[in-house]
């Protein structure tokens, strides 16, 4: 018996098998768990095959974090496949690799700031919103961070987004804690992923994660993650909301 | 054991289905960003799409190199070999 059995999983932002999102979706299914899988514009194809490698076939929909229209139909389009929603992984960030990521810090012009803002840490609450109706208590919602407490090499605008995201995951957890659902974020180390591959200079970081951290560090493997974000999902967590969970080696424990 | 030919048609079917490219365009010599205007996604999908098709395994590191329609039939002839 599985910690997820009988729970119906979203998860949005699966593009690649190399996607932490696709980790989380097989995990999730192995545990037991009804997963259905979204993306956005183009990528969706790609989603949609992918979807095939899964261990159970899981519908796909759309979801453009940063269309209101997608957001309205979110629910709709949800229950042609779950009657209700347990739990909600957020595994999605965007910033323009060619002015927010990479490179200097300055020069960056506001609107792609905005998006990756917008697309990075303000969707988790637009999301959860958009899904709430759905959600009971003892429903659970976990983000992906990448510790943003510090300034890091190439990371940039995505770091002062995902410093939002951080700050939005408190604020959900603040205010739907009476209703019983948890907010949690997982920070992972660098693992190669499309998104990772895109930003110009961070697989600087790889080399140096798995030197430092305690436990060594496979930029390689998103299983760990992925069996990290389940168990936040799961049962197992119930007294934890507005937390962030490391997995990451232990790096982030370590002077040098 | 599918030949050259057959392979080149169907990644060409792939190439149409995934970018809209006429299959009869996709010929051995032609340069997926030069020539048939493949972006970086569309390659992706073609990758994964072609993977499926012919049950194998075509590498990220490899896929930078697969400039043209002929290095894509090359490489999937030697993992099929
Ligand atoms: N890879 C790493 O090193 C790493 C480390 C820590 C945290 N993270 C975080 O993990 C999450 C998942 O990223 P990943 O590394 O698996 O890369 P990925 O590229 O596989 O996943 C990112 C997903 O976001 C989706 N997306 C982008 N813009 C969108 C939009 N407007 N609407 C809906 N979806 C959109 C993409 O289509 C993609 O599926 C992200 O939040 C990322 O910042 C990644």
């Amino acid at each position: 018996m599985g910690i997820l059995e009988g729970k119906r999983i979203l998860v949005a932002g699966v593009t690649m098998d190399s996607s932490i999102g696709f980790a989380v979706a097989r995990t999730a299914q192995e545990q037991g768990a009804t997963v259905v899988i979204s993306n956005f514009g183009r990528a969706l194809g790609i989603t949609r095959r992918i979807a095939g490698r899964l261990p159970e076939p899981a519908p796909v929909i759309e979801l453009d974090v940063s269309d209101d229209e997608h957001l309205a139909t979110l629910g709709d389009r949800l229950r042609e496949h779950v009657d209700g929603l347990d739990g909600l992984v957020h595994s999605i960030a965007y910033g323009n690799p060619e002015t927010v990521l990479g490179g200097g810090f300055l020069g960056a012009p506001w609107a792609d700031v905005a998006q990756a803002v917008q697309v990075s840490g303000y969707s988790l609450a637009a999301v959860t919103e958009a899904v709430l109706p759905m959600l009971s208590r003892g429903s659970s919602v976990v983000g992906m961070t990448f510790d943003a407490t510090v300034a890091w090499p190439a990371y940039n605008w995505m770091g002062v987004a995902k410093a939002s995201l951080e700050s939005t995951a408190r604020y959900l957890a603040r205010d739907l804690g009476a209703q019983g659902i948890r907010v949690n974020l997982v920070a992972a180390g660098p693992l190669q992923t499309l998104a990772a591959k895109a930003i110009p200079g961070f697989e600087q970081l790889e080399g140096m994660w798995a030197e430092r951290s305690p436990l060594g560090w496979d930029h390689q493997d998103t299983g760990p993650t992925a069996r990290s974000v389940v168990g936040l999902l799961s049962d197992f967590f119930p007294a934890t909301t507005g937390e962030i969970v490391h997995v990451d080696g232990g790096y982030h424990a370590m002077g040098a | 054991m599918a030949t050259t030919e057959e392979i080149r048609a169907s990644l060409a079917d792939i190439v149409n289905e995934v970018a809209g490219i006429p299959a009869d365009d996709v010929q051995l010599d032609k340069s997926f960003v030069d020539d048939l205007d493949v972006d970086s996604l569309s390659m992706v999908e073609v990758v994964v799409a072609a993977e499926e098709k012919f049950d194998v395994k075509i590498p990220d590191d490899e896929v930078k190199n697969l400039k043209t329609v002929g290095d894509a039939v090359a490489f999937i002839e030697r993992q099929l070999s």
